[in-house]
């Protein structure tokens, strides 16, 4: 790890409230941490669970997820959606060793610029003092008293890299 | 006449009920032991490991290989059949998908031997006896295969040419691979050998799923009447169908029972758990965080009832937060 760890945070923000939120900070010049790498999507119902684990699989310190207030999606129910899949997913990331502030919930409208900015800031320093995730970093230290694979599988969530035929020895201690 | 081609069966961590399921056959075993020859089977056939060992590289047609890896022998032989099997099966869930055995990917070694050994209500150890990987005795040396941190499907340590999916598969699914490979008529590698769309599709309740649900409760199959004929959702029981492949005939639901899903996800979904939590939690009917919360309490354990077979495969693999070399640095 370097030295001083810059929190890595994946964002997805709704098309119609939060990224247009985020647009508005952009232009009204309002300076935020750079940590967070914002994917648009059309809605926060649009936030597939998959996305989030998979974004914490390859590397995201915190997920930030940010959608429409309620009664105000364009979808009408969307960022319900996302809010009942999110609480249970919180619960369930929390049982698998993720802690509650890596992932977190916000509703921004358009308007909200100022929002944006605080709730990033926010959250990057909280995700800061948590310190590293680093799950591709855990998973290669997990494979090292594996052997190789003989060819890396289509579907195996991350293949061992070479250096886990090195740690082969010091593995074979119970 | 030609050579008959050479099958093996083999077992790691699993409960012995895929090996059953090659028994319930039942007639058409005789079928496959007429066109095949089978080289390797522990559970049923007296061949042992060195026999394995002189065959050449390759000689064996295909391995069917059951349960998950969780010792440094399950993962010498599963290296071993890999290299003398042209084809490699990962059969049942635990090869598939890590199985029940990777629900032991919630906690540390260290937490599963405490508990076997010394913790649970039923163990008399007051010496704390825990199993070593190597014992002297007289002069003598015993030995143990090392236990892993962590539990691992199949091809997550040998590369895998197909799956067969199932707690246990049904008899039919091996008996349709076994013709695919005499035939030779086989889907290309990597391929799940079962059919590619949810379980619904196949269920006799599919007629009474609701297009929207919205759920007041969530009901537990041990604590609650089920009614035979309706969809399990639409009464409010967690079933795991949507996010599961189907091609199990819906034994359970037949049995009046939810799908706990034991066939893993459709080639189209990464993560099975994360799947089903989408699906079933945007039916939740509140809309306010303490009434959502209500609701979803009737799900207490969701990664026990999300992974129940298929942890191993979680984007996530494990509890992320156990520390295994401070453990080892502790002792």
């Amino acid at each position: 790890m370097p030295e001083t760890f810059e929190p890595r945070i994946v964002a997805f923000f709704c098309n119609w409230c939060t990224y247009t939120a985020a647009d508005l900070a952009g232009v009204s010049r309002m300076r935020y941490a750079p940590n967070v790498r914002i994917i648009r999507l059309m809605c926060s119902g649009r936030v597939d669970p998959q996305f989030i684990l998979e974004a914490f699989a390859r590397g995201a310190d915190g997920v930030l997820i940010g959608g429409c207030h309620p009664n105000d999606c364009h979808y009408i129910e969307g960022n319900y959606k996302c809010l009942r899949r999110f609480r249970l997913l919180r619960r369930m990331l929390d049982d698998m060793g993720v802690e509650e502030k890596r992932c977190r919930l916000e509703w921004i409208s358009a308007s909200e610029g100022d929002k944006v900015k605080k709730v990033i800031n926010e959250m990057v320093e909280q995700v800061r003092a948590l310190g590293p995730l680093d799950l591709p970093g855990r998973f290669r230290d997990w494979d090292k008293e594996v052997a190789a694979l003989e060819h890396a599988a289509p579907g195996a969530s991350e293949p061992c890299d070479a250096h886990a035929h090195a740690h082969k020895e010091e593995a074979t201690h119970a | 006449m030609p050579e008959k081609p050479k099958i093996a069966f083999y077992w790691c961590a699993s409960c012995g009920g895929c090996e059953e399921s090659v028994v319930d056959l039942a007639e058409d075993i005789l079928m496959v032991v007429e066109n095949v020859d089978i080289v390797f089977w522990p559970v049923a056939m007296d061949f042992k490991k060195k026999d394995v060992e002189a065959m050449p590289d390759g000689s064996i047609t295909a391995c069917f290989l059951n349960g998950a890896i969780r010792t440094e022998e399950q993962e010498e032989m599963a290296h071993m059949l890999r290299r003398k099997a042209k084809i490699l099966i990962a059969y049942g869930a635990c090869a598939h998908l890590g199985g029940i055995p990777a629900l032991a990917n919630q906690f540390s070694k260290e937490h599963v031997m405490e508990w076997a050994y010394d913790k649970c209500p039923t163990v008399t150890n007051p010496s704390r006896t825990r199993p070593q990987t190597s014992y002297k005795d007289n002069g003598r040396t015993a030995t143990l295969p090392a236990f892993r941190n962590v539990v691992r499907a199949l091809d997550q340590v040998v590369d895998v040419d197909y799956y067969i999916p199932g707690c246990a598969p049904t008899p039919a699914l091996l008996k349709g691979a076994v013709v695919a490979l005499l035939s030779g008529k086989l889907p290309p590698k990597g391929t799940t050998l079962a059919p590619d769309i949810a379980l619904c599709d196949e269920c006799p309740r599919k007629a009474s799923k609701p297009t929207d649900v919205g759920y007041p409760e969530f009901k537990r199959p041990h604590l609650a009447r089920i009614d035979p004929n309706l969809c399990m959702l639409a009464q409010g029981f967690v079933c795991m169908g949507p996010a599961t492949r189907g091609g199990c005939g819906a034994l359970c639901i037949n049995g009046n029972m939810p799908c706990t899903g034991c066939f893993g996800p459709t080639s189209r979904v990464r993560d099975q758990g994360a799947k089903i939590l989408s699906s079933i939690c945007s039916s939740v009917a509140p809309k306010d965080e303490a009434g959502i919360d209500a609701v979803l309490e009737g799900i207490p354990d969701p990664v026990g009832t999300f992974y129940r077979y298929g942890l191993a495969h979680c984007l996530l693999r494990r509890k992320v937060s156990l520390n295994d070399s401070a453990e080892v640095a502790a002792k």
